[in-house]
């Protein structure tokens, strides 16, 4: 019997996963997709958001702002590529500055160091590329960019290195309490003991909810983005978003944690947790987009995609064990500023609802550092040279548009949590995310896949499932 | 009297050619060159093609080849059988016969050095 | 690993084998190509087709055989080669830093080099094709690779977004290997490919032509399992009501190359926005001097042949450079006037001496126009052509009395007489 088994395997899970592995515990993360990180933790901005945007007194507020300061030591110790570039909110004409001044205050009683108001002329000199319809912004120091799915591999990987299990193509499909504890059963029949359980399970977590009993909805709103190549990467400095009206939130405009800019999302009420992109949703993007820019180069789009987030009727964060069943932690309806939460989050559910209540004790021989916790790109040619003498695959670069070696690409698939798919190796690497978008370098990716895990190439996939890449031999 | 409008592939200016067809007589109009107009008159009376694909070597490696010269248009599809079944060992070197009188006595000949 | 040449060339397919060529028959026998690839060829090891060299060799060579050709005189010469070898950067002092399995990083300080770096798909990113993001979507150049070098089948059941060559080709090759094409859709209402590869790679196996037409959804959980195509209007947006369902499981992309240019970005060389290739005298000579760009990194051209001839050229003006050392420029402009996407080169050094081709590329379709090259407000040349067409890139010449004669820009236009 595990101690805890935690549902779902995005950024908050796998940061809860890895807190509990602080202590003596036996732990499990049950993922139902093939590989960690396949729901909104994967496709979203990579804000870590300052804190100014939560109405006081919510978790959502609480959170944000305990976030925000642990996220720097936090990106250091998993090596996650983590900026603080501020955030500019910006103001369109005089009634939107007055909503700024009501967001500063608001960031004030939340906490938010540092906020100020700015005026056109700061405002050109911190972005030159502005438009010149913005009259003012919101500057909010603190404000920062990190790469979502990143932070979730890396907290994954080191919660395993440090002894915590991973189970994927786990879809739980019944939770039943027992003395003692929990029996979690996969779809595949496959079951799980545990004495406690935490519900992370992002849009699926009304569902894991009423397996106990509990009724709690959760919507979905889908997000699309336009993502541009890194040379555009100069196009905008600081996040920028539209000041808040009564018409919406509009899209923010960003630098992303690897240079390229990212725009986007748009909201969209749906049923289920599809992420298709659509022709006006991403006319919409572009729209807005070149509103908030004098030049903006979407010639140099290289990908769009969706995102779907989870999101409760309650309008903020459900982080509570469950009233009807003890034992089980609900962690969902994590939407925005849920990534710029999420260790400030883990920390809560588990030292503060958990740890004492069980005694757990700490874990003598937790390592929170994870290896390696270095790009190689951007070590110095003696640094590189160090690398490549112990392990000449350092030196054979696989994808051109990114600089993505060989070896890094062994290492994604043979380390925690291993790679088993192309997108796999792309999210922990960047191989196939550059401007070509794997157009040269998925071939060779696909044979590392195949050998390393033994299997013919015809059985690698894109992402899991049946999505192979090939269908068959040519002769 | 018929005539065919043919669009030459001899070469990258890809001249639009006219055949007329009267009988047994055939003149071409509109062509470039000679070649152009031989290349017109074959596609009236016998359209002819040279096949590429390549030929799984007993290593795995693909090897890649082509009809030495070009085939009937009609015979693609049964030359491609042909080179499908074929194999060979390596190295090969450029214009080694791969397979023998594929169609007529045309060969397959491989176009790369392989090792 | 000796850490100076006189000519470092990045790139060791058609453009870079020319130029190594060329440099060492004119007097510089220190060379040193790096190639990314475990062989020498570039892009042509996966171009299996025929049809490559018509113009240089007079025969109909598969890209293998092509490539052979150059790689056999690269040999006869002692010209260096490396392999399996990635140029991380080149700085402004033509220094070159890369990096293999064998040596790790290292840098290699030339005295010139020559830029031969070739080119890239655009993708569907680029597009922003909406729907899934299902496996089965792949440029051509992708499928022609697993199909030609791996001996693959990326898919059976196929659409083809855009008319390039590569798309083309890989129609007829896909074709062969027992796929079925469903349909090539173009969104222009011309094709971009050449007109002999309509007729015998897709006329010939029955393979329809949407022209415009374009992909405006890609469906599919897993792999994709089907397409919808529309038609569009004269601003290229799709038509509602035009749609056409496929049920495919495969989408591949030819909707243009892309001049990879970041190694020239990075030594803050100047680029054309026309070509998105570097901005470059007749002698091919980028805004650093020494530094030269030939072939697909240039420009993206239709034919390998010419860049063999535009690499020869760039091979040849560097080793004058090497050999003669910097001769200060006197350049004039070389601007695109009506009717023209781009002019390579953008300039025209008139110390350079000799007649001066220039490469250019039409906005339209045109029937019997007349290409003039003007400077001040005469016309110094003017050429007829037959067609021109966006897809074929088109060439007039000014004769060195010419070129000697210019006393200001040039300007080249391309106009149908009324």
């Amino acid at each position: 019997m595990y101690d805890v088994a935690v549902i779902g395997s995005g950024v908050i899970g796998g940061l809860i996963f890895r807190k509990l592995t602080e202590y003596k515990l036996s732990v499990c993360l049950l993922e139902k997709a093939g590989d960690v990180c396949m729901g909104a933790s994967k496709a979203n901005s990579g804000i870590v958001h300052a804190g100014f945007d939560a109405l006081p007194g919510t978790l959502k507020a609480k959170f944000n702002v305990e976030g925000n300061l642990m996220m720097k030591s936090v990106a250091d110790e998993l090596g996650v590529k983590y900026r603080e570039n501020g955030s500019l909110v910006v103001a369109f004409c005089e009634d939107e500055v007055i909503k700024l001044k009501e967001l500063a205050s608001r960031g004030e009683q939340n906490g938010v160091k540092g906020i100020e108001i700015i005026g056109r002329e700061r405002l050109k000199e911190m972005e030159p590329n502005i438009s010149d319809e913005a009259v003012g912004a919101l500057f909010a120091p603190t404000g920062g960019i990190i790469c979502p799915y990143g932070l979730a591999l890396a907290a994954i990987g080191n919660a395993m290195d440090n002894g915590g299990e991973l189970k994927t193509d786990f879809e739980v499909v019944s939770i039943e309490k027992e003395e003692g504890g929990f029996t979690v059963k996969s779809a595949n029949g496959e079951c799980v003991t545990s004495r406690a359980v935490v519900n992370c399970a992002g849009l699926g977590g009304g569902k894991i909810a009423a397996m106990i009993g509990d009724e709690i909805r959760i919507g979905a709103r889908k997000g699309e983005y336009l993502l541009l190549d890194r040379e555009s990467g100069s196009a905008v400095n600081h996040t920028l978003f539209f000041t808040p009206t009564e018409k919406g939130k509009g899209i923010l405009v960003s630098p992303t944690v690897d240079g390229n800019v990212i725009l986007g999302p748009t909201a969209k009420e749906q049923a289920d947790g599809n992420v298709l992109t659509s022709d006006e949703g991403l006319a919409f993007v572009s729209k807005k987009a070149g509103e908030m820019l004098k030049e903006l180069p979407l010639y140099n789009t290289i990908t769009s995609f969706a995102g779907v987030r989870a999101y409760s009727e309650r309008h903020d964060f459900i982080i509570e064990e469950s009233e009807s069943v003890s034992g089980f932690f609900h962690c969902i309806g994590i939407e925005s500023p849920g990534l710029t939460a999420s260790p400030a989050i883990a920390k809560y559910v588990v030292e503060e609802l958990m740890a004492g209540r069980y005694g757990w004790e700490r874990n003598p021989s937790f390592n929170g550092r994870r290896r390696p916790d270095y790009f190689f790109k951007d070590l110095t040619a003696e640094q590189k040279n160090a690398v490549i003498a112990k392990d000449p695959s350092f030196g054979r670069t696989v994808c051109r548009c990114e600089q993505v070696t060989e070896g890094e690409i062994l290492q994604a698939i043979r380390e925690n949590p291993p790679a088993r798919d192309i997108d796999g190796v792309k999210r922990r690497t960047r191989s196939g995310m550059g401007r070509c978008q794997g157009g040269f370098c998925q071939p060779y990716v696909a044979q590392l896949i195949a050998r390393e895990r033994g299997i013919p190439i015809e059985k690698v996939t894109k992402s899991g499932g049946k999505s192979y890449i090939l269908m068959g031999v040519t002769k | 009297m018929s005539s065919v409008k043919v669009i030459c592939t001899e070469c990258p200016m890809g001249c639009e050619i006219e055949v007329l067809v009267n009988g047994d007589e055939i003149s071409v109009e509109g062509y470039g060159c000679k070649r152009g107009r031989e290349y017109a008159e074959a596609e009236v009376v016998c359209p002819r093609r040279v096949v590429t694909s390549t030929v799984r070597s007993s290593t795995g490696r693909m090897v890649p080849v082509k009809t030495e010269r070009p085939v009937k248009r009609s015979e693609i599809f049964a030359v491609m059988e042909k080179i499908n079944a074929a194999g060979c060992s390596l190295p090969v070197r450029i214009g080694d016969v791969i397979v023998r009188c594929v169609s007529e006595d045309i060969n397959v000949i491989a176009t790369a050095n392989v090792d | 690993m000796k850490g100076n040449y006189d000519l470092v060339i990045i790139g060791g397919g058609p453009a870079g084998l020319a130029a190594a060529v060329a440099a060492y028959d004119s007097g510089v026998e220190d060379i040193l190509i790096l190639e990314r690839e475990p062989i020498l060829g570039g892009i042509l090891n996966q171009c299996i087709h025929n049809g490559f060299g018509l113009t240089r060799f007079k025969e109909s060579l598969s890209g293998p055989e092509y490539a052979a050709r150059f790689i056999s005189e690269v040999e006869k010469r002692s010209i260096t080669v490396l392999t399996n070898t990635a140029v991380l950067s080149l700085d402004k002092g033509k220094l070159v830093t890369a990096m293999n399995a064998e040596e790790g990083v290292f840098t290699v300080q030339a005295k010139a080099v020559i830029l031969a770096m070739g080119c890239r798909e655009r993708s569907r990113g680029a597009l922003n094709v909406a729907g899934s993001r299902a496996a089965g979507v792949y440029s051509a150049g992708t499928a022609q690779k697993y199909v030609n070098v791996f001996g693959y089948m990326p898919g059976k059941r196929v659409v083809i977004l855009g008319s390039g060559d590569i798309g083309l080709i890989m129609a007829r090759r896909m074709t062969l290997e027992g796929a079925k094409v469903l349909a090539v859709c173009e969104i222009m209402p011309q094709t971009s490919g050449l007109k002999r590869n309509i007729a015998q790679c897709l006329d010939d196996f029955g393979i329809p032509l949407y022209l415009n037409h374009t992909v405006t959804k890609i469906e599919g959980d897993e792999r994709v399992t089907g397409v919808v195509v529309s038609k569009v209007d004269e601003n290229r947006k799709p038509i509602a009501g035009t749609e056409i369902h496929f049920d495919c499981d495969t989408v591949l992309f030819s909707v243009g190359l892309i001049p990879e240019n970041e190694l020239t970005k990075g030594a803050g060389i100047e680029l054309s926005r026309g070509t998105r290739g570097a901005v470059v005298t007749q002698s091919r000579e980028t805004s650093e001097s020494g530094v030269f760009a030939c072939g697909n990194v240039l420009q993206v051209h239709d034919l390998v042949d010419f860049v063999s001839e535009e690499a020869e050229i760039a091979g040849v003006s560097a080793a004058r450079y090497i050999l003669g050392g910097e001769v200060k420029r006197d350049a004039v402009e070389v601007k695109n006037g009506k009717n023209i996407l781009y002019v390579c080169p953008q300039l025209i050094d008139k110390s350079v001496g000799g007649k001066v081709k220039l490469f250019f590329r039409v906005t339209d379709t045109f029937k019997a126009p007349t290409v003039t090259v003007r400077c001040g407000n005469g016309a110094v040349q003017t050429k007829k052509l037959k067609v021109a067409v966006p897809g074929e890139m088109q060439s007039i010449v000014l004769s060195e009395e010419t070129v000697r004669g210019l006393n200001g820009s040039v300007e080249v236009l391309v106009e149908v007489d009324q």
